[in-house]
């Protein structure tokens, strides 16, 4: 098939180079885990705290008031009630706490980073290839990195998920930023304000609407990756369809894939909605 | 008209000197951004501007703007009117000369200066508004004094008292998406009115209105500097607005001003084709009055 003497293989230089990373770093990786690990557990743990019919209530309130659509509102309400009847409430809750973890990092990270990229065009130079990267690779592929740092668990598959999703609030914070109107700006800085008042007083209110919908998009796309990352221990949901899958177990996977679903739906009504509210008023 | 009066005696509030601005032409390469010219080197320039490598917006600009006038400047479309009144802000940075206001050379403040400059010295009304969309009426006018760092309850009262005086009053807590062209621009004059500052620069802040209610408008201004007294700059293309608002005038062509002085004075003398062509409508009226009036009116003051 292939010539044998052009084969090598770099396996082994990698596994002494992360060997190495691992040793010499070993505070700072350990630091990571703990911070990550903490945090998922509180969220965890704060999720299966509130009762079920809550969550209900919390999603009918935000879309009611956001859309004013009753019959929508209600549906989207009583949907999650699906997961709770196929027994995988303990499980949703597991994947929604990753996802949590990894979506608060992810912009905690993003929204600074699509500033700085609005605010310093050479640094925007530099991300904005980083970024085609990153979205056109495979979700799989973030795997192996956190996995070569973090090996196997929950910690890991928050860094894969957080990785993952990074990129489309970064860049929807800088698209919305750029994109405020001239004459606004120049209005502003007639009245005297500073760079800082500039950004805080006008351009971020005005490109909040574009902010939201990036956090809409980064929610989305982690949601998808906890799936893929249930294959390096992000348990819940995802593990349930990995594990149907290998037992050819079709409907346990369907039980699984439809509450993966109706998570998705719902979330990206509520982000939605919120992101709606943002816009400035007409 | 009261421009004329005493003009030596009091010392002017805006000086503008041998005012340069070139702007390099906009090109797809970012190439060299910075523009390093000798304005004194006029064949340079010219060169330059046949290779459209550059555009003059303003070409060597003196005037100056005196307590208490309407001192407009009017030109066609593209004469560099936008540009000239922006260096006042410095919103864009001039290429060569110099610009007093109250004695203070503008373009030579450090950056922090500059801003207590555009709070304090100078409040700019837009042809565009550039109000706030997401800032209800009542914030859009306290803006500036937010800048400034003037604690809520202050803010708030002078800005009320400012909507008040801009007949606006009962529209504070709507957005501008609500207002009318008229009633936006409204809010952009209270947003100057309230700053207190001693110079006022206005870019055809009427032109995009119907013409009922740019003349309210224009009325409205007279009423408020019949008050106020600022000095202010007042950018038109609209010779009749010129006419029923300024004190002085000066046209402008081509990035330089061809004639400044009363309206009178223009219409009557115009020093060029440019200027006369402006003015015609004007001067045809003029010679009716004239005729109508016999030779009445055939005696007035031609000075320039
Ligand atoms: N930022 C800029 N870069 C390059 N050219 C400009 C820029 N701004 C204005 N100009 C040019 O300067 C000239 C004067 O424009 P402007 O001051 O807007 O005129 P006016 O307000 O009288 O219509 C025009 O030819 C315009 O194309
Ligand atoms: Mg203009």
């Amino acid at each position: 098939m292939f010539p044998e003497h052009f084969t090598f293989h770099v396996a082994e230089q990698v596994n002494n180079f992360v060997d190495w990373l691992l040793d010499s770093y070993a505070p700072l990786f350990d630091a990571i885990s703990t911070g990550i690990l903490t945090m998922l557990l509180r969220i965890n743990e704060i999720l299966l705290m509130v009762p079920w019919w809550l969550y209900m209530i919390i999603v009918f309130v935000v879309l009611f008031a956001t859309t004013k659509k009753l019959i929508a509102s209600l549906t989207l309400a009583i949907l999650p009630m699906l997961i709770g009847a196929f027994e995988l409430w303990a499980l949703a809750m597991e994947s929604l706490a990753v996802v949590l973890t990894a979506v608060i990092i992810s912009l905690l990270i993003g929204i600074p980073m699509g500033i700085l990229m609005a605010e310093i065009n050479s640094f925007a130079v530099v991300i904005r290839p980083i970024l085609d990267g990153m979205q056109t690779m495979p979700s799989f592929v973030y795997l192996i990195p956190a996995m070569m740092l973090f090996g196997l668990g929950k910690v890991p598959a928050v860094l894969a998920t957080l990785i993952y999703s990074l990129p489309p609030v970064i860049r929807l914070t800088n698209m919305g930023l750029r994109h405020v109107p001239k004459n606004i700006e120049e209005a502003a800085l007639a009245y005297g304000a500073t760079k800082w008042q500039l950004l805080k007083e006008v351009r971020i209110p005005l490109a909040m609407p574009s902010i939201l919908t990036g956090v809409n998009q980064t929610t989305m796309m982690a949601l998808a990756m906890v799936v893929v990352a249930s294959m390096i221990g992000a348990r819940g949901l995802g593990q349930e369809v990995l594990l149907s899958i290998n037992r050819i177990d079709i409907g346990r996977g369907f039980e699984a894939g439809l509450s993966v679903v109706v998570m998705a739906i719902v979330i990206d009504r509520v982000t939605q909605s919120i992101a709606k509210k943002w816009e400035p008023p007409r | 008209m009261s421009g004329i009066k005493s003009i030596n005696a009091i010392s002017p509030v805006v000086e503008v000197k041998n005012l340069w601005k070139v702007f390099p032409k906009r090109q797809r390469s970012k190439g060299k951004k910075t523009l390093n010219i000798d304005v004194h080197d006029e064949v340079t320039i010219s060169q330059m501007e046949k290779d459209g490598k550059v555009v003059v917006a303003v070409r060597d600009v003196s005037f100056e703007i005196y307590p208490g006038e309407i001192f407009i400047v009017m030109g066609l479309s593209g004469s560099g009117k936008s540009t000239l009144i922006r260096c006042l802000m410095r919103l864009i940075e001039v290429t060569a000369g110099t610009i007093k206001i109250n004695d203070l050379d503008i373009t030579s403040l450090s950056k922090k200066e500059l801003v207590k400059h555009r709070r304090y010295q100078a409040a700019m009304v837009f042809q565009h508004y550039g109000l706030l969309p997401h800032k209800t009426v009542l914030d859009n006018v306290a803006f500036g004094l937010k800048l400034r760092g003037e604690p809520k309850e202050e803010r708030y009262r002078k800005a009320k008292a400012a909507i008040e005086r801009v007949g606006l009053k009962g529209w504070e807590n709507y957005y501008p998406a609500a207002l009318s062209g008229g009633m936006q621009q409204r809010v952009g004059i209270a947003r100057a009115l309230v700053m207190d500052a001693p110079v006022f620069l206005m870019d055809e802040p009427f032109s995009g209105l119907d013409p009922l209610i740019s003349r309210q408008l224009q009325d409205e201004l007279l009423r408020l500097q019949e008050e106020m007294k600022k000095s202010i700059m007042f950018v038109t293309h609209d010779l009749s607005e010129a006419l029923r608002l300024g004190d002085r005038m000066a046209i402008m062509r081509k990035g330089s001003i061809v004639q400044i002085g009363t309206p009178d004075e223009i219409v009557s003398n115009p020093a060029d084709d440019y200027v006369a062509a402006f003015v015609a409508d004007e001067r045809r009226t003029l010679e009716k009055t004239k005729l109508s009036l016999g030779n009445k009116l055939a005696s007035t003051p031609a000075s320039s």
